[in-house]
């Protein structure tokens, strides 16, 4: 029994002296970054995004150097959740600068007075993705994507069958049980989907899902259960040749010299991604600056490859792949962002009786 | 002061710092989301919230809910408790590595699952023939997946410090195997059944990727339902509805739970049985054994095939991988990095939830003088197992609008993660030191004390020895919780260094099959580590049987 007692009193000791040092991350940080330096200037900027924001340690490192700025990324949740949270705490906002928040969600922000004004140095070619109605310049365009239905060109060669073209082919039963698409409750990017079909269709919108999902397609809870299970040029190889995903999915199935896909140029919708200095931060400057580092040559090369979007500066390299395989749509379909914040909660639930029939 | 109501107001000091705790880190955030609902545009309006509650949409969550969960709960006890009886009282080779593997499945991250349940079940999948992809059977296994381990551990805790010989009595006396498990086993086990079932059922009430996943979004449960109503359409009214409706469901549940596992005489004799060899008379129990072996190997073995493919080729590529940052760069830093961080963030999440659940199991399992003391002693037992019910939406956002100013600034400190996951942990942890603490005989410690030993003492000699093997078992329980967690960890702002299952939902929403490989293998070394940590814990030979 003593013993018993003796190697419990030493268990409790060492994982007591565990929790204290190394394993734990209590006490671990540094309690002293952040704190204003002697002239009262904040020496840290507070950057709050979504889990999909990544940009290599050497950028982040040369802002710093640059700046005198310690950088510190806040990132959580989807655009949604994102911008949800910012509108929560609007007024007393959880960092100083907020990137990601897209055109399907920009109003909401707006309405709620997330956002103070800051006019950004734009880069060559940005105008063209600023926001609708945002006269005051509170969001910058950072970047770009379009959500494009994508067919396996390898699978219709060999069955012989032309790949659809446009929204409507989707309907057709020659492509009938061959398309797979993240819902749209469910996924931003099945979101996107739901509002090219309305730009297309207006009102009649409802009746067109009615017969897409007469015509077999299948719905999924996200992207990556449509790609990496479904489609039959994702990780799991599936049997479903049409799936919804991105203009620049086709850089990522390459096999050989050329692309096992495409993406249908008709059916685009185009995500805006911006960032904008928050209302009551507590470094203004520095969430400035950030904006002004996201919109940089730098950053703007590095978005291909780490966040998988286009840049806005339309004077960027693309990587090699991008250039030959990720073709953005020259006219993308388009929904007022002011008609979206007004809407989805109606459209969501209608879409969400038309599809579960 | 009365001694009734000293000895309440002294139970209630020790209780006071979980309580503290309860409070600012469960109760303020929920309330805060929930009153933002009733408080909508400034005006108290309770009615709009009421209202909601009419909608048909709502009653036909609710009612999946219910059912789905109340399903899901009865196949993870009746796949599970027959596992349990081979795993925890049977020897044969190999039987700690299984123990330690089946819990496995626990921190596997639904998104993963998803997709490994999918390429089985799927129309293009070997057992695409059932038809059961997108089909309430499918959410069903899905849920049975993730909790038959919960059961396992529960009861098996208990199951292997039952004392034998009552049940050796009755077989002696003629009783045959089924009317001895009837008559005997199972009324002794009934409050770690009780446990475990009630804990399961919050498990799969709140499961979130498993219904969407698996159900092709045809099907809606209430936490599906506030997360639509939170993160997307901001539509805080009807989300506290669903809330409240969540909140008042669960304390129903708890209360039942908690006069079910009232037994008349809870003290029961402990001793570590030695696990008998297997015979013929094991076999039913076998079969429900293998029954779920296949059920958690199929998915398990589809991802570990998955992983170790790249290129049309088998190969270690995406294990190589896993020290980079990714094909495309996709990840901040290498899920190497992840690794630890997750290792960490489950140390702290596990010693926490160890204190504040050993010390909820103590006051809630001292024997009381009066009725109402009982009385307050089965309030805070039900009140800390609340976590487990309430939506991991409600609770980040409640964070966020709640924890925001000074003294409580709290929504950017790095330990509000592993806070949340011990407060996730929490309840497991009570539910595996209850039934047993409960089980000892209060008679030694008052012995104890009649032979002069402090109450420090008579606790470190009595309860000590019999708490310690279902202590670790906690504690394991602890750590996977933690390692696997996913819902309130990625509603948490995270800083530089996120957790390997938020790094693996980065992973496989991205194109490039290198970064699905990277997902699959990265999944494959989370399952693997929590199954070693499992079995390094179960290794760890605790002197018990001296006393």
């Amino acid at each position: 029994m003593t013993r018993a007692c003796r190697l419990y009193s030493s268990a409790l000791l060492t994982a007591a002296l565990l929790a204290l040092t190394a394993c734990s991350l209590v006490g671990g940080g540094d309690s002293s970054a952040g704190e204003p330096d002697a002239e009262g200037q904040p020496t840290k900027v507070v950057l709050v995004t979504h889990e999909s924001f990544a940009l290599p340690d050497k950028l982040v490192k040369q802002f710093e150097q640059d700046t005198g700025l310690d950088l510190v990324i806040r990132a959580s949740g989807d655009a949604g959740t994102l911008t949800n949270k910012l509108v929560l705490s609007a007024g007393n906002p959880q960092g100083d600068v907020a990137f990601g928040v897209d055109n399907t969600f920009a109003s909401r922000a707006l309405d709620n007075d997330v956002f103070a004004p800051y006019a950004a140095a734009m880069p060559a070619g940005a105008d063209a993705y600023a926001l609708p109605g945002d006269d005051d310049h509170r969001l910058a365009p950072v970047d770009n994507a379009s959500v494009c239905v994508n067919v396996d060109t390898t699978w219709f060669d060999k069955q012989g069958l032309a790949p659809p073209k446009s929204l409507d082919d989707l309907t057709d039963p020659a492509y009938q049980d061959l398309f797979v698409l993240p819902g749209a409750a469910t996924s931003s990017t099945g979101m996107a989907f739901l509002l090219a079909t309305i730009a297309e269709y207006g009102d009649a919108w409802p009746d067109y899902w009615t017969r897409l999902m007469d015509n077999g397609a299948k719905l999924t809870a996200g992207w990556s259960d449509a790609y990496e299970v479904d489609f039959t040029q994702g990780g799991g190889k599936g049997d479903r040749p049409i799936v919804l995903s991105y203009d620049s999915s086709p850089a990522f199935t390459i096999g050989g010299d050329t692309s096992t896909t495409r993406a249908l140029l008709d059916t685009c919708f185009r995500q805006v991604e911006y960032a904008g200095v928050l209302a009551g931060a507590d470094n203004p400057d520095g969430a400035q600056q950030v904006i002004d580092w996201l919109l940089s040559p730098e950053v703007q090369q590095q978005l291909p490859t780490s966040m998988y979007v286009f840049p806005v500066d339309s004077s960027v390299t693309l990587p090699a792949e991008w250039a030959k395989y990720a073709v953005p749509p020259a006219d993308p379909l388009t929904v007022d962002p002011a008609e979206i914040a007004k809407n989805r909660d109606e459209w969501l639930t209608t879409w969400s009786d038309v599809t579960s029939r | 002061m009365s001694p009734a109501v000293s000895r309440i107001a002294r139970l209630l000091g020790v209780a006071a710092i979980p309580l503290a705790i309860l409070g600012v880190f469960f109760a303020l955030p929920v309330v805060g989301m929930v009153s933002r609902g009733f408080w909508a545009d400034g005006t108290f309006d309770p009615g709009a919230v009421l209202g909601v509650l009419g909608r048909p949409r709502v009653h036909r969550v609710l009612w999946f809910t219910l059912w789905s969960a109340s399903l899901g709960t009865l196949l993870s006890l009746a796949l599970g408790l027959p596992a349990a009886h081979v795993l925890y009282r049977r020897r044969f080779p190999g039987v700690s590595v299984l123990r330690a593997a089946l819990l496995a499945p626990f921190v596997l991250p639904t998104v993963v699952v998803g997709v490994a349940f999918r390429q089985l079940v799927g129309e293009s999948g070997p057992l695409g023939f059932l038809g059961i992809d997108g089909s309430p059977i499918a959410i069903i296994a899905g849920l049975v997946f993730f909790n038959a381990s919960v059961v396992i551990r529960i009861v098996g805790g208990a199951w292997e410090s039952l004392d034998p010989r009552a049940g050796e009595a009755a077989a002696a006396l003629g009783a045959g195997p089924w009317q001895v498990l009837r008559t005997v086993t199972l009324p002794a086990l009934r409050p770690s059944l009780v446990s475990a079932a009630s804990v399961v059922f919050l498990f799969c009430a709140t499961a979130f990727g498993v219904v969407l996943t698996l159900g092709g979004l045809a099907y809606s449960s209430v936490e599906t339902e506030i997360y639509l109503l939170t993160a997307n359409l901001l539509d805080l009214q009807a989300a506290a509805a669903l809330s409240v409706l969540q909140l008042v469901v669960v304390t129903g549940l708890l209360l039942a739970a908690a006069r079910a596992r009232r037994t008349p005489d809870p003290a029961l004799s402990r001793i570590l049985a030695r696990p008998r060899r297997l015979s013929s008379g094991d076999l039913p129990a076998l079969g429900g054994t293998a029954l779920l072996g296949l059920l958690v190997a199929g998915p398990i073995l589809a991802l570990v095939a998955g992983s170790l493919r790249h290129d049309d080729a088998w190969t270690l590529a995406n294990y190589r991988a896993l020290a980079t940052t990714g094909e495309q760069q996709a990840l901040i830093a290498p899920v190497t990095d992840a690794l630890v961080t997750s290792l960490r963030t489950a140390f702290d999440a596990t010693w926490m939830s160890l204190l504040l659940g050993l010390t909820v199991a103590v006051v809630v399992t001292r024997r009381s003088r009066s009725v109402s003391e009982r009385r307050v002693r089965s309030v805070l037992d039900g009140v800390f197992m609340l976590p487990l019910g309430v939506s991991a939406v409600t609770l980040g956002f409640g964070f966020l609008i709640t924890l925001d100013r000074p003294p409580l600034d709290l929504r950017d400190s790095p330990l509000l993660v592993p806070i949340a996951q011990a407060l996730v942990a929490l309840p497991l942890v009570v539910r595996t030191l209850v039934p047993v603490l409960a089980g000892v005989d209060d008679r030694l410690r008052q012995a104890a004390a009649t032979l002069g030993a402090a109450p420090w003492r008579a606790s470190l000699t009595v309860d000590l020895p019999v708490v310690a093997r279902p202590l670790l078992a906690a504690a394991g329980f602890a750590f996977a919780v933690s390692l696997g967690e996913f819902g309130a960890t990625s509603f948490l702002a995270r800083d530089e260094h996120p957790t390997l299952p938020v790094v693996i939902f980065g992973l496989i929403g991205h194109p490039g099959p290198m970064n699905y490989g990277m997902a699959l293998a990265a999944s494959v070394v989370l399952a693997s580590t929590t199954a070693a940590v499992m079995l390094a814990v179960e290794r760890l030979h605790v002197p018990v049987g001296s006393f």
